[in-house]
């Protein structure tokens, strides 16, 4: 047997390891989205503070949005409004989906906190959120101009990973801008 | 205990045959015919809850399973098949959702890796077995084609005369002193 065949099982062992040590790190509660470059799913709901009908056509308006889901019911929604108030000052778009919710505990809640949303549909049954692959509230899509969804956030934005979703963002208008 | 569970487990079998009901976290779920409940239960075990680590529909107590588990029971009913159901699933919740991955590009490895890697493994067994005889045999011939040489003392090519010589009257000193045969 030639001398270099005795390094095999070595070699081996150091790239089970790299796979392993790689296994590591890795976060088994990060999910992908399934709708991720896919349209936007349709939708007919009605608006929390008009009742006006919105559909999916509203979110093709050429311009890179947010769309997140929220109810009072949710805690960490709480944590994160004052930031998308704060979002929505700077001239983020933002439209709400409220998520298995009562329509006056929401109207409270924003009337109390202030509204960062161009306006939230009342998703009371939870239809759309399933379309949207929603697990629980916050989750925030973007969406860019042609009512594609491009990104997915778990989780409340905070100051700590708005700008990973920024970067994404302004890479979106860019993208737009060139084309 | 012991005895209560398994009452309690006879009682959810003859209550499923007879009525073509699933009970499923607690919840019971009536269906017209038996295969439709079948469908139910089996896909509510092979279907993950996308927010639980490692939990199907039929275990889990979170939000979304029960969501879940609702529309699974509303498809069903309608009468839409397995594929379709999960279809529907995998389009909104993605690969997570199924515990029994599908075979795709992404998922060879997972599928066909350990066969590969025992298949692999049985090769380089045979490898080293072979080798192993054929170096046994050689050195088995060897010893048939050398051994006579040495017991006449026939002279090889790789010594000269005088080394031949001395090996000679080295090995009839050996030869005094003890058997070479024997050791």
């Amino acid at each position: 047997m030639k001398r270099w065949t005795l390094f095999i099982p070595f070699v081996v062992f150091v790239l089970l390891g790299l796979l392993l040590w790689r296994g590591l790190y890795l976060n088994p509660k990060h999910v992908p989205s399934a709708l991720l470059d896919k349209p936007f799913p349709a939708f007919t709901l009605p608006t929390l503070k008009t009742g006006e009908s919105k559909t999916e056509a509203t979110l093709q308006n050429g311009k890179v949005q947010l769309v997140n889901v929220w109810g009072t019911w949710c805690i960490s929604c709480r944590v994160e409004h004052p930031f998308l108030v704060e979002l929505a000052q700077k001239g983020v778009a933002i439209i709400g989906i409220n998520y298995k919710d009562e329509n006056d505990a929401a109207l409270k809640w924003l009337d109390d906190l202030g509204d960062p949303y161009l306006f939230s549909v009342d998703d009371e049954e939870g239809t759309l959120s399933m379309d949207l692959g929603v697990t629980g509230a916050p989750e925030t899509f973007i969406v860019d101009q042609q009512g594609m969804v491009r990104h997915k956030h778990q989780g409340p934005i905070t100051s700590a990973n708005w700008p990973e979703l920024k970067t994404i963002i302004d890479q979106l208008e860019q993208s737009k801008g060139e084309g | 205990m012991q005895h209560s569970l398994s009452l309690l487990l006879f009682l959810c079998c003859s209550f499923m045959t007879l009525h073509s009901q699933a009970i499923v976290n607690g919840h019971e779920y009536q269906f017209e015919e038996e295969s439709k409940a079948e469908i139910f239960r089996h896909l509510a075990n092979e279907l993950r809850c996308p927010k639980c680590q490692n939990q199907n529909l039929a275990d889990s107590n979170a939000m979304i399973a029960d969501d879940l588990r609702r529309e699974l029971y509303q498809q069903v009913k309608e009468g839409k098949g397995s594929e379709e159901i999960v279809d529907f699933m995998v389009n909104r919740y993605g690969d997570f959702v199924l515990y029994r991955p599908k075979v795709n590009a992404m998922t060879y490895v997972l599928w066909y890796g350990p066969a590969a890697l025992c298949v692999i493994a049985a090769v380089v067994f045979a490898l080293v077995m072979r080798s192993r005889r054929r170096e046994e045999d050689e050195a088995a011939a060897e010893n048939v084609q050398t051994a006579p040489e040495k017991a006449e003392g026939v002279s090889s090519e790789e010594f000269s005369v005088e080394e031949q010589a001395r090996l000679n009257s080295l090995l009839d000193d050996d030869q005094n002193d003890s058997d070479p045969k024997g050791s």
